[in-house]
């Protein structure tokens, strides 16, 4: 039983098991691979994923529970890179790798979309699920705050 | 770290001196008359400017004699199209440290084009082509900014040519401006793309018939200005790493690999996993006798329609192991075998006067013993490859760090010939010297013959990535210090024990001059009396180089030992340190008793002396940026260290807080960074920004560990990593600047050193506890 999804505006039919997190489905049978995998137990955030507007760990949420619901990837974001967060991103040179960049420019974008000033604290905390092992947190930190006020 | 002595060793060819064996000719022997005439250099450059003192004159590096060296032929490197795009192979890997943009950006300024007109393209493993592509060692900068800036320069010479030759006029009637070529008579002009043909159809000029820019005219050389090409495309989700190629038709393979260095499967359940939706093949890959090298450990796989069918399957494989001799490993009693090594007498890698006599007659010894265990490299990207074998051919797409090593290594496992395997190079998500062994990409290429060439896309899970790592090593460094009556420091004596990465490639209990020369016996502190001396110990899993290797334990010990000693005496830890480091000046290595020839990152000495002077000018800077010697609150304090290491001259000041509960926090670290010439200062910065974080983590986290064999780490939740939370608020990057001709030297790895000990050497400035063992538990650090 193929399960519909509506992903970066578009409807799909995925076929594969329920249990599938939405991670694989968007990697290995959609082709969308800017979604990254990291850990798989919910620890790395590299899979950060919108669904509905709420920023979630595509590793965890499994293709039944995204069922009919809308799934926004890095892909979908702004494929220009014109989002704010993506604007910030590039302005002031946060990626090494860029390998978990994807996670952690939707997780930002997530706060945003809910909170249009956050506080250091509360940014703090939106992106600790977000590992960089390339070490990029003071700039990602800036970045955040930068797309936030502009400044 | 340099792959060069395993590559040679692996052709034949070793350029190291295996210990105790006479020295074998290396790069300090290449002088700078045999490097000119490589060049075909009669004389020097020729510089716009007249030639002052400073001024940049082509030095040898060790670039030369690393496997198929240097190419310094443009026409390989550069391709110029009829509307002007300039096209910039990259050869190095990009991993993170930005080289493929930063090498290009050399070329292209020394050549006149206009970045928003350059496009780089990766090249794949090709050395024969490219000459060495091995992106280890933090060589690329090092080794490649000069054929950069000689290719580029050739390029826009042969543009010049084309125009004087198409108007009739003298060559030095026209001059290159950005991406035009100008006739400085008339005014007119004709751009890159009109001249290209004409241009790249002239022989090359000879390096001596080159005019260099004068630095006063770099557009991006020196500046920072230049984002990383792959900006867009990263933060569109669009840039290309090994996990994410995608084939038609191509499968997803994982593999259940011996939990123990050497084990072997017995017995397995395949039908159980071709059970699982979705699972097409179960397929077992030989393992290869220890040391294994590069080559797989072996195992089973299971190939499926996706990774998650993959995982699936395999987590119903119920694979029986054979354990073999390994299965004893155990981390407490190895930790313990290691200090009883370091408490007798080594072998003696480096004598300098008498220590025995000087500790005899010493008015006090202090002796300290510190700790460091197994680390596990943990990039975001595990390793990955997908490769396609079919027809006798094999092509294959890895995040690797070197690449050729990675298509001559499938040739061999698959009885290929070379010119038949093809290894594309995608991005890497983070490398730290993990994705320099291919054993991942064999793997990949031996499932995709098994599938009939099918191509397989292999991936490592993160529990693979942190059981079956190629660790960095773990280490006991055992110092006692001999102080007279005056509090000066007479005697040395520094034990490192720690299992070899040789023994990855060859049956080995000591280590190599590679790693004694990471901060053992290249010391550079002014003590009349010093020995270094190396005790044997056997390995038991796959050692490896990570970000900056050995010189991780090695300022752990010394610089926090430093501290010590300067607590003990009462002393000024800065002031202490720097009277250590004494006056400044080169040290010379005979004299300082080094036995055998000491590795310098495999450079000629005479290029990249160690240089106390520039030791004490980093640690002055590092100080007065972080106001050293400022009171502070409570439970809070500044630390320092200072390593040179990768040719690199750098000081960390971190400041700590240390919360009742123990917690550490660390408002602010001022790092120093004497790098030669600065090529790009932004990366630069990010790249000592991230060795901050990446040195917090292997002092507050990082330990894998080992029981019955097995290791006891799995993945993040287990294997913790600096977080959003907890990272250094503000990481300062000071580069000292200089002009091109100060030798470039490493970047992507000297900045992890001394992090680790100036934390806790903050730390005992805020609390008086002084830790010796990594990671630090931070419950020793409660308020009582
Ligand atoms: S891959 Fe999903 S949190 Fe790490
Ligand atoms: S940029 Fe490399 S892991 Fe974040």
């Amino acid at each position: 039983m193929a399960i519909k999804l509506i992903v970066n505006g578009r409807e799909v039919a995925v076929d594969a098991p329920g249990e599938m997190p939405v991670l694989w489905a968007l990697r290995d049978i959609l082709n969308l691979t800017g979604t990254k995998y990291g850990c798989g137990i919910g620890a790395c955030g590299a899979c950060t994923i919108h669904l509905d507007g709420k920023a979630v760990l595509g590793c965890v949420v499994r293709l039944e529970e995204a069922a009919g619901k809308k799934i926004t990837t890095i892909e979908g974001l702004d494929p220009d890179g014109n989002h704010p967060v993506q604007k910030a991103w590039a302005q002031l040179g946060v990626p090494q790798c860029g390998y978990c960049q994807a996670g952690q420019i939707m997780r930002a974008a997530a706060l945003l979309a809910e909170k249009k000033n956050p506080t250091d604290a509360e940014i703090d905390e939106a992106m600790a699920g977000n590992i960089c092992r390339c070490g990029c947190y003071q700039r990602i930190h800036a970045a955040v705050r930068l797309a936030a006020t502009g400044v | 770290m340099t792959l060069t002595s395993f590559v040679a060793l692996r052709e034949g060819r070793p350029q190291l001196a295996a210990p105790g064996a006479p020295s074998a000719p290396t790069l300090t022997n290449v002088s700078r008359r045999s490097f000119l005439e490589l060049l075909g250099l009669a004389g020097t450059f020729t510089l716009m400017a007249p030639l002052g003192a400073g001024a940049y004159e082509p030095y040898p590096t060790g670039g030369e004699a690393m496997p198929r060296g240097l190419v310094w032929d443009p026409k390989v490197f550069v391709s110029i199209a009829p509307d002007g795009t300039v096209t910039i192979t990259a050869h190095r890997s990009e991993m993170g440290t930005g080289s493929r943009t930063s090498l290009p950006m050399v070329l292209a300024d020394e050549m006149g084009a206009d970045w928003a007109k350059v496009r780089i393209v990766q090249a794949p493993g090709d050395e024969p082509t490219y000459g060495n592509q091995d992106t280890d060692g933090s060589r690329s900068m090092r080794h490649h900014i000069q054929t950069m800036r000689v290719m580029g320069a050739a390029v826009r010479t042969m543009l010049e040519q084309a125009a004087a030759a198409a108007w009739g006029v003298p060559a030095s009637q026209v001059e290159a401006r950005v991406h035009v070529v100008v006739d400085k008579a008339t005014g007119r002009q004709a751009g890159f793309g009109e001249l290209a043909k004409a241009a790249m159809d002239l022989p090359v000029p000879p390096i001596k018939d080159l005019v260099l820019k004068p630095e006063s005219a770099f557009r991006y050389i020196g500046k920072g200005n230049v984002p990383l090409y792959d900006m867009k495309a990263i933060v569109t989700g669009r840039a290309i790493y090994g996990s994410d190629v995608r084939k038609p038709g191509q499968l997803y393979a994982v593999v259940a690999r011996p939990p123990v260095y050497g084990g072997k499967a017995k017995s397995w359940d395949a039908a159980a996993a071709k059970a699982v939706p979705g699972v097409v093949e179960v397929i077992e890959i030989p393992g290869t006798p220890e040391p294994a090298a590069f080559m797989p450990m072996g195992g089973v796989a299971v190939v499926a329609e996706t990774t998650w069918a993959a995982i699936q399957g395999r987590e119903k494989l119920n694979v029986q192991w054979e354990d073999g001799p390994n299965a004893t490993y155990d981390s407490d009693a190895y930790r313990k075998e290691m200090s009883a090594v370091a408490a007798k007498p080594g072998k003696v890698v480096r004598n300098q006067g008498d220590v025995d006599a000087a500790l005899a007659k010493a008015a006090k010894v202090v002796t300290a013993e510190y700790y460091q265990p197994h680390m596990a490299h943990a990039s975001m990207e595990t390793p990955h490859a997908l490769a396609i074998v079919k027809d006798g051919r094999c092509e294959c797409w890895a995040p690797a760090q070197s690449p050729y090593a990675v298509r001559t290594d499938i040739a061999k496992f698959l009885g290929l010939d070379v010119a038949n395997v093809t290894v594309h190079v995608t991005l890497l998500g983070g490398g730290f010297g993990r994705k320099s062994k291919g054993d991942f990409a064999l793997e990949a290429a031996y499932l995709s013959k098994a599938m009939g060439g099918a191509p397989v896309l292999l991936t490592w899970t993160r529990e693979d990535d942190i059981r079956n790592s190629y660790y960095h090593t773990t280490s006991v460094e055992r110092i006692e210090a001999g102080l007279d009556a005056n509090g000066k420091v007479v005697a040395w004596r520094h034990r490192s024990v720690a299992p070899t990465i040789l023994s990855t490639f060859d049956k080995a209990e000591y280590q190599f001059a590679i790693e004694l020369g990471m901060g053992l016996v290249d010391n550079p502190f002014d003590i009349p009396n010093v020995r270094c001396e190396n005790g044997p110990i056997k390995n038991h899993v796959r050692i490896g180089w990570f970000r900056s290797v050995s010189n991780i334990p090695r300022a752990w010990a010394v610089q926090s030992f430093v501290c010590e000693l300067a607590h003990e005496l009462g002393r000024d830890h800065k002031e202490f340190l720097l009277e250590l480091l004494g006056p400044p000046r080169k040290i010379d290595p005979v004299a300082a008793g080094i036995e055998g020839e000491l590795w310098n990152y495999g450079d000629p000495y005479s290029v990249y002396p160690i240089d106390t002077g520039r030791l004490r000018a980093v640690v002055e800077l590092a100080c007065e940026k972080a106001g050293w010697g400022r009171k502070m609150p409570p439970r809070t304090g500044l630390g320092l260290a200072v390593h040179r290491s990768f040719l690199t001259y750098v000081a960390s000041v971190v400041e700590v807080a240390v919360a009742k509960d123990g917690t550490v926090t660390i408002p602010r670290i001022d790092t120093a960074v004497d790098c030669g010439f600065p090529a790009n200062p932004e990366r630069i910065r990010a790249q000592f920004e991230g060795a901050a974080v990446m040195g917090q983590t292997l002092c507050f986290h990082s330990a894998v560990t080992f029981k019955n064999g097995r290791a006891e780490q799995s993945n993040y939740h287990d294997y913790e990593m600096v977080r959003m939370t907890n990272f250094p608020r503000q990481v300062n990057v000071h580069i000292v600047p200089h002009p091109f001709s100060v030798p470039a030297a490493g970047v992507g790895e000297p900045g992890v050193p001394p992090i680790a000990p100036a934390i806790a050497n903050a730390i005992f400035a805020a609390t008086g506890k002084r830790i010796r063992d990594l990671p630090i538990d931070t419950s020793l650090l409660r308020e009582a």
